[in-house]
């Protein structure tokens, strides 16, 4: 019997070494794909969305969604891209289509991603230390990034907007701003840029940058509220951006700038503001607003209706679904169809969903996308 | 020798660490089977190519070592699939602490002077043992060498010089000396440095292949270690003080970036001390054990974009201090039946640079009850432990609500057959980890509503072991157990609102079903000797925190299901050739199991040789190693890659 057992050991051992021990090649995860259904939705041809992927887990990836096949295609940077070495990167941010490329922001990879938008197909790329968010005028992208130069007293450091030549993919100039700069909106040849100086808690920035684009020099900050991260730029030229707060005493607020004289003429207090996202006269904002003295978080999905300044809605999602949700992350609508999409990070450490919503907010379909999923960019070229 | 000029002054204090037997000299035990245990003692251990306490744990069942590569990547241990935090690592007897965050950096405990390392699933089941023995899901005992004069001797001198790859230097020296009849002192430091430079390579079949040098590693640590051991009439008592200084770089995640932009200049500082002292002593039946501990620990992280642009500027100082006193006895009622009762305390402080924060500190009071009953086919073995913890915190109202529990252990070993040798053992043992001072109190993330994280653990098992005085086969060991753990109340890191605000909550549930099995072999053929030890463990380690989850059910990140190891030892005519073979099957980095987390088995071949000379009365002995040396590229943790073959020359000179 004991003889046995010793066997029995050392044949288990050796039978599961046999099995797992082979160490195959490396190789590329293919795309996976999910049918969700398909729509007609006029000149636009699918969407893009942007996967974060956790800070130094280089996860960060590329879903497509087509309307005419209806199908949902998870992680297709890695197959299209074999010889770009670590993929995508890590953690990527903002996620834009300007012209025929399209670009990718990603964070703790320093760089900023230049695809073509009809393949996804790596084109070049542009190293921006700290990268955050993009946006485009004229011939040339602006890239807001925290890592501005750094004074006498590092604590300080300013952020920095860079302005980079779409064509050649060569960083151009660049313009300091507050601290840690995040989005931006372009308005009357002026760019605005919301800075949050999230990393000197509790001495945040409340201010947001005003760059004459002409000169490409700050001209004017304007004082708003602490901790701001969004922007949207309405049809009356207004911009609405968003105040984190500082998540003891202040909560999440929504003020409007107007582009005109440069300055605040109206706070939302009541609109707790995570992202949002414009499409026509009605800004779609979610909420999920946390607060360290209760330890929860406040989720509100509204609808603002932009002429107005008045809450349409504060339940775009009327079906109940939003009960799912465990972390909304990023907002899309559709501007042809009006489908608002609504993405959930759940946990951050396993793979999101994105949610597609009729403009009466009902759930149409869902699917699985990579880990933490954030940026919906619409196409109006299907991806070959 | 200023150390010693120190102890001198604190010697009025008496004490011992370990349950002593009444002898300074004492060889090693081995562990009481009734509880599972493993251990790696003597030559073994200086036998394995290891170089930390954490690479020589590796050759356990049961057990995972994650490991961010490198001689300064921290390596902590998880034992049967519980979690870092619920295994409790003792030095000499006493626990070393990390109120902070709980985890133990098996890396930075150098093998150089280490006697054994034992592990032990449940809890240690010797004789006089304090309250902390009895207080972690399992834990690790590290023991360091206790002086032992040869044939008269006085004094005991080693200096050792080892190097090899990534520009490793790492001379030693150890001083044992008798100071009487019933005193000795030991001496010993140890320095390291180290580039930390490794290239390693990443390959896609039909895409990319990159190789690129590890950057950013580099260690320097110093440790000196002071002891003296003392006899006294039926007891003994020990003292030792404890100095550890490094700096290090952290080489960070390998992930996408333009290669050699950035510098990734990143670095800590670390200075632990610690002074402790225990003192044994028997009246009869009666025996009792008193220890002491005092710990402060600084760590220092400083992330500077003048160095590197990319990065944003912290500038943390943490200082950890930990009091601690121990008083076990045992009365034996009769030739078989003990009551055991230990009262531990224990007080703990952080202090950190950090926004909002509250400066927390932890009493913690813990009482053991323990009986045990030996017959002759049947102990058993019953604990009860009692933990109050209170917390304070600077501002009012920040500190958590304090907290006590009653946790039980359930212990039996059956000698079934009339074949002695063969054993079957059983364990039942709830017990729970309190959050740690991070958990609670971390400036955005900590959260003072947490609730203690709980394990429950079933084992049964079986040991066989047979000895035979000639002929090939000299000996043959196995044991075997299959178990079943549950976490509850698994404290986890949840997002508030953005990936830069996360939270920790009570969520997790993770059921762990599990075999632990391994066998050893002594031979003998002529002038050769060998020896074998095969291990091997199966974890079935499921996630259900969530139901809702697509993942339900999914296995935990980094456990894989198989894994195992081989030690192989030849001695012949003076020379020692040892082969150790390593194997972590496949396994996921996330509860998701698909194939975006999957992670390949790996594999890694070691081998040493080594032989002394004698040098006239002296002996001068060398060893060789190389390391991983089919040279796989591989990662322990996801973007964290592990050295290829590597080299290390050892030379000693003894006394």
């Amino acid at each position: 019997m004991t003889m046995k057992t010793i066997r029995f050991i050392l044949v288990t051992f050796l039978v599961a070494v046999a099995l797992n021990a082979c160490r195959e090649p490396e190789e590329i995860i293919p795309s996976t794909e999910t049918p969700v259904g398909s729509e007609d939705a006029g000149e636009i041809a699918g969407f893009f969305l942007l996967n974060e992927g956790n800070m130094g887990s280089n996860k960060c990836t590329l879903d497509y969604y087509d309307y005419a096949s209806g199908i949902y295609r998870k992680n297709i940077y890695a197959e299209r891209n074999p010889g770009v070495v670590q993929e995508l990167g890590d953690v990527g941010n903002d996620l834009a289509i300007y012209g025929s490329k399209l670009w990718a922001v990603v964070n703790c990879s320093n760089l900023v991603e230049v695809m073509d938008k009809n393949t996804a197909q790596h084109i070049g790329q542009v190293s921006v230390p700290n990268c955050r968010y993009i946006v485009f005028h004229e011939g040339y992208a602006y890239v807001s990034s925290y890592a501005g130069p750094v004074e006498i007293d590092p604590n300080y450091r300013l952020g920095y907007v860079a302005r980079i030549d779409t064509t050649s993919l060569q960083v151009k100039d660049t313009c300091v701003v507050g601290y840690q700069p995040e989005e931006m909106v372009i308005a009357n040849g002026k760019l605005y840029v919301a800075n949050s100086g999230g990393y000197r808690v509790p001495d945040y920035d409340y201010t947001v940058s005003v760059i004459d684009l002409d000169s490409f020099k700050e001209i004017k900050k304007i004082e708003v509220a602490p901790n701001l991260h969004r922007m949207e730029l309405d049809a009356y030229g207004k911009i609405w951006v968003s105040s984190r707060g500082d998540y003891y005493d202040i909560p999440s607020m929504t003020y409007i700038i107007d582009t005109q004289f440069d300055e605040v003429i109206e706070c939302m207090e009541l609109l707790a503001c995570t992202d949002m996202t414009l499409c026509g006269d009605s800004l779609y904002v979610y909420s999920n607003d946390w607060s360290y003295f209760t330890q929860t978080s406040d989720v509100n999905y509204a609808i603002v209706d932009v002429k107005t300044h008045r809450v349409v809605t504060r339940r775009f999602i009327t079906d109940g679904t939003d009960a799912q949700f465990q972390n909304p992350y990023g907002i899309a609508v559709n501007p042809n169809t009006h489908e608002i999409f609504v993405t959930d990070a759940r946990d951050y450490i396993t793979p999101g969903k994105v949610y597609c919503y009729s403009p009466e907010g009902r759930l149409k379909w869902s699917a699985n996308t990579g880990d933490i999923p954030s940026r919906i960019v619409f196409t109006n070229q299907r991806l070959r | 020798m200023i150390l010693s000029l120190l102890l001198t002054l604190l010697l009025s204090v008496p004490d011992t660490t370990e349950v002593l037997t009444g002898s300074v000299v004492t060889a090693f035990r081995p562990p009481d089977k009734i509880i599972p245990a493993q251990a790696l003692q003597g030559e073994q251990l200086q036998r394995l190519n290891a170089l930390s306490v954490a690479d020589a744990i590796r050759y356990f069942s049961g057990v995972q070592i994650k490991d961010y590569g490198g001689i300064g990547g921290l390596k902590t241990i998880n034992v049967r699939s519980m979690g870092t935090q619920h295994v409790g690592v003792f030095y000499d007897g006493i626990q070393l602490g990390n109120a902070q965050n709980g985890q133990i950096d098996l890396g930075k405990y150098s093998l150089e002077n280490m006697e054994s390392v034992t592990l032990y699933n449940g809890q240690k089941g010797t004789a006089v043992q304090s309250a902390k023995d009895y207080a972690s899901a399992s834990a690790v005992y590290l023991r360091s060498r206790t002086p032992v004069f040869q044939g008269g001797r006085r004094t005991n001198f080693k200096a050792t010089l080892a190097g090899g790859s990534f520009g490793t230097v790492n001379p030693s020296v150890l001083w044992e000396q008798r100071l009487g009849e019933r005193v000795s002192n030991s001496f010993n430091a140890e320095y390291l440095y180290t580039t930390g430079r490794y290239k390693f390579s990443y390959r896609k079949k039909d895409g990319y292949d990159t190789t690129a040098v590890r950057q950013n590693g580099d260690v320097r640590a110093l440790r000196i270690e002071e002891g003296l051991h003392g006899r006294i009439p039926d007891g003994s008592w020990k003292m030792k003080l404890y100095f550890y200084d490094s700096e290090r770089g952290y080489p960070g995640a390998f992930v996408r970036e333009e290669p050699g932009k950035f510098r990734h200049e990143d670095r800590q500082w670390d200075t632990d001390f610690f002074a402790q002292g225990s003192l044994y002593k028997e009246w009869g039946d009666w025996h009792l054990n008193a220890s002491f501990k005092y710990a402060y620990d600084y760590l220092h992280y400083l992330s500077d974009p003048r160095l590197d642009v990319s990065t944003m500027y912290v500038d943390n100082h943490y200082r950890q201090q930990e009091a601690y006193a121990s008083l076990a006895q045992e009365y034996k009622i009769n030739g078989w039946w003990d009551v055991d009762l230990a009262a531990d305390y224990q007080f703990n402080t952080l202090d950190a640079d950090l926004v909002n924060f509250v400066y927390p500190s932890r009493h913690t009071v813990l009482t053991a009850l323990s009986t045990s009953l030996r017959w002759e086919k049947l102990k058993l073995q019953g604990s009860v432990l009692h933990t109050f913890v209170a917390d304070r915190a600077r501002e009012a109202g920040a500190a958590a609500e304090s907290r006590h529990h009653w946790t039980p252990t359930a212990v039996l070993q059956l000698i079934p057959f009339r074949d002695k040798n063969f054993t079957i053992r059983a364990f039942y043992k709830r017990i729970f980890r309190m959050p740690t001072l991070n958990d609670l109190y971390y400036t955005f993330i900590g959260n003072k509503y947490l609730k203690p994280e709980f394990t429950t653990q079933y084992d049964v098992g079986a040991t066989w072991e047979k000895s035979w005085t000639k002929g090939f086969l000299r000996n043959i060991d196995c044991t075997f157990d299959a178990y079943y753990n549950e976490v509850e109340n698994k404290i986890i890191a949840m997002p508030a609102s953005n990936q830069f605000q996360w939270t920790m909550v009570n969520l997790g549930l993770v059921q762990i079903r599990g075999i632990d099995a391994a066998a050893g072999t002594q031979l003998a053929l002529g002038p050769v000797s060998a020896n074998v030890r095969i291990t091997y463990t199966f974890q079935k380690a499921q996630d259900f925190t969530d139901p809702s989850s697509p993942w339900y059910g999914g296995q935990i990140p980094y456990i894989p299901w198989h894994s195992g190891s081989v030690i192989t030892g030849i001695d012949w005519k003076g020379w020692h050739l040892n082969y150790s073979f390593i194997y972590t099957g496949e396994r996921y980095e996330a509860v998701a199991n698909i194939p975006e987390n999957h992670a390949q088995p790996w594999y890694t071949s070691d081998l040493s040789l080594s032989r002394a000379f004698a040098l006239g009365a002296h002996q001068l002995k060398g060893t060789l190693e190389v390391n991983n040396i089919f040279n796989q590229q591989y990662e322990v943790v996801q973007c964290y890659p592990m050295p290829g073959t590597n080299f290390r020359l050892i030379l000693s000179w003894i006394l």
